[in-house]
């Protein structure tokens, strides 16, 4: 591991201010701390803001806030989330393990770095690590990689479970830099890698996430599903975290639909939510969404097997969610 | 870096390089070998010690990072001679082989018993369920055994959660 200068913030314009060129915030580290193991992240310096006054979750009129340093474990076990949130604390108690949980902050989840194996692998080329060196995932192994919104750059895949139900739900981020504060809307923080595959949101150097803000929940039951390798301890192969509300006719009064491991970003699903606003709630209708949404997929040979799975997984969530 | 930090209820200073991870603190530097190097990647469990009571894994911390922290590790967990009831009860029920997951396997699950909430496979997420096998199973998966002894560590484990 390079070394580095280590210094701990006590409030977040301190952090702000203590940030130059080469710094990085540290979190829980439970993914930066491997990613600089690995030789894939090389700070010349550390700011902690893991011990920042921002771990506490608090309701504001309507809306919860989040502290960026709340704890994944803690955020999941607060009985407000639980009770009117449960897309959220499901997604969240599903990433990682007890032991992660423990630690990883909220910021700190939402910027984990995907697990894409050549990104991590410093011997050989990525663009994301090293722009202008090339994707040997296109032809090599893709398999768990994205389906939708990938270039010819990248096909990473967004790996946290949490901001694919922050994303359904339509959650802010905010945040604060040198230029002062701002809110980011959820999808909104992540981007597409296009051609600059190195950067994974739109964050702009030295900004800090402060909160994560939730609107009041979308009515209708709610669920988190994720479809992996093994029943517990892995990364989704696809996510989905779904809010459906059929209303006393039969017809579909409002839905949101999120997915993980298919993109870049965490993907909302808008062509399918417009597919069936105002429709019925019948499997048919559910098909004819997901299909209309997985036009866009654009899989490669070793992951194509994602289309007809997500295809099931959103007919069978949002069959789950009416009955 | 000189920092404090307080192991098994000693307060131990010592000048370190920010590099450094509690796992290689503990084991390499305070002479605490309980704590085991599986993966030093997070994927294995092996290294779990509690900080300020709660299971963490030492080989992602920074011991820079833990500094003022209570830090407890296998070799904490008994008082004097008497063994922490996990202990006794991984020794009973015959869960383990060779032995190298389980301090981390011990050191989890002291921490999982006073963790609130439900967990994945919970299925209401408004109630605290019980620790039956299946939610044991899945609140232990950060730790892993090759030598498979997974059957009786639920089974020590189940004992001490009645
Ligand atoms: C074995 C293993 C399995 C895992 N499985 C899953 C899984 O199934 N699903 C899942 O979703 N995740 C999974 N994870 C990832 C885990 O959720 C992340 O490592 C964790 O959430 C990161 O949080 P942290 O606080 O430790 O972040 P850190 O590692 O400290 O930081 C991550 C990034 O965020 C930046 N950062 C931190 N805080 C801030 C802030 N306030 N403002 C701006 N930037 C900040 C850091 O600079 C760094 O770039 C797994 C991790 C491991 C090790
Ligand atoms: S998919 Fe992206 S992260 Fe993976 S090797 Fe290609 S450029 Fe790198
Ligand atoms: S050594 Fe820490 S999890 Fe494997
Ligand atoms: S007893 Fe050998 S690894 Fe668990």
């Amino acid at each position: 591991m390079k070394t580095f200068d280590y210094a701990r913030a006590d409030s977040a314009a301190e952090a702000v201010r203590d940030h130059a060129p080469g710094t990085m915030y540290l979190g829980g580290g439970t993914n930066l701390v491997d990613l600089m193991r690995l030789g894939v992240a090389e700070p010349d310096r550390l700011v902690d803001v893991s011990r920042l006054p921002l771990d506490r979750i608090e309701q504001a009129g309507d809306r919860v806030r989040i502290g960026a340093t709340v704890r994944n474990s803690d955020l999941a076990a607060d009985p407000g989330i639980r009770a009117r949130y449960p897309m959220l604390a499901r997604a969240v108690l599903t990433g990682a393990s007890g032991q992660v949980r423990n630690v990883a902050t909220v910021a700190g989840n939402l910027l984990q770095r995907t697990r894409c194996a050549y990104f991590q692998d410093v011997t050989r080329p990525c663009n994301k690590r090293r722009p202008g060196s090339g994707c040997p995932a296109i032809a090599g192994d893709h398999t768990n990689l994205a389906i939708m919104g990938a270039s010819e750059a990248c096909v990473a895949t967004h790996p946290s479970d949490m901001a694919v139900a922050l994303t359904a739900l339509g959650a802010e981020v905010h945040v604060t830099g040198t230029g002062g504060d701002r809110v980011i809307p959820m999808p909104g923080l992540h981007r597409l890698p296009g051609d600059e595959p190195e950067r994974d949101t739109v964050l702009e150097p030295g900004e800090l996430i402060v909160a994560v803000e939730l609107p009041p929940p979308p009515p209708g039951a709610m669920v988190y599903r994720k479809v992996r390798e093994r029943a517990s301890f892995a990364f989704a192969l696809v996510s989905i975290a779904a809010a459906l509300d059929v209303g006393a006719d039969g017809t579909v009064a409002g839905c949101r639909i999120a997915l993980g491991g298919l993109a870049h970003v965490p993907w909302r699903a808008e062509r399918a939510e417009q597919a069936l606003l105002g429709g019925p709630a019948t499997g048919e209708a559910f098909l004819r969404a997901a299909e209309a949404e997985l036009e866009q997929a654009s899989p490669l040979p070793r992951n194509a097997y994602k289309v007809p799975l997500t295809r099931n997984l959103i007919v069978s969530t949002l069959e789950g969610l009416a009955s | 870096m000189e920092i404090t930090l307080q192991v098994n209820g000693k307060a131990r200073t010592v000048d370190v390089d920010p590099r450094i991870s509690l796992l290689d603190l503990l084991r390499e530097r305070l002479g605490l070998i309980g704590a085991k190097k599986g993966c030093d990647h997070g994927q294995c469990g092996a290294c779990t010690v509690l900080l300020d009571g709660r299971r963490a894994l030492s080989c992602l911390a920074l011991a820079v990072a833990v500094e003022g922290r209570a830090v407890t590790t296998v070799e904490g967990l008994a008082s004097g001679d008497d063994l922490h009831p996990l202990q006794a009860a991984f020794i009973e029920h015959d869960a383990f082989q060779c032995g190298y997951c389980t301090p981390g396997q011990l050191c989890s699950a002291a921490g999982m018993l006073d963790e609130p909430g439900p967990s994945a496979v919970t299925e209401d997420l408004r109630t605290d369920p019980g620790l039956t096998p299946d939610e044991i199973r899945e609140r232990m998966s950060g730790n892993l055994c090759r030598c498979g002894a997974y059957v009786n560590i639920v089974s020590a484990i189940s004992e001490v959660a009645r």
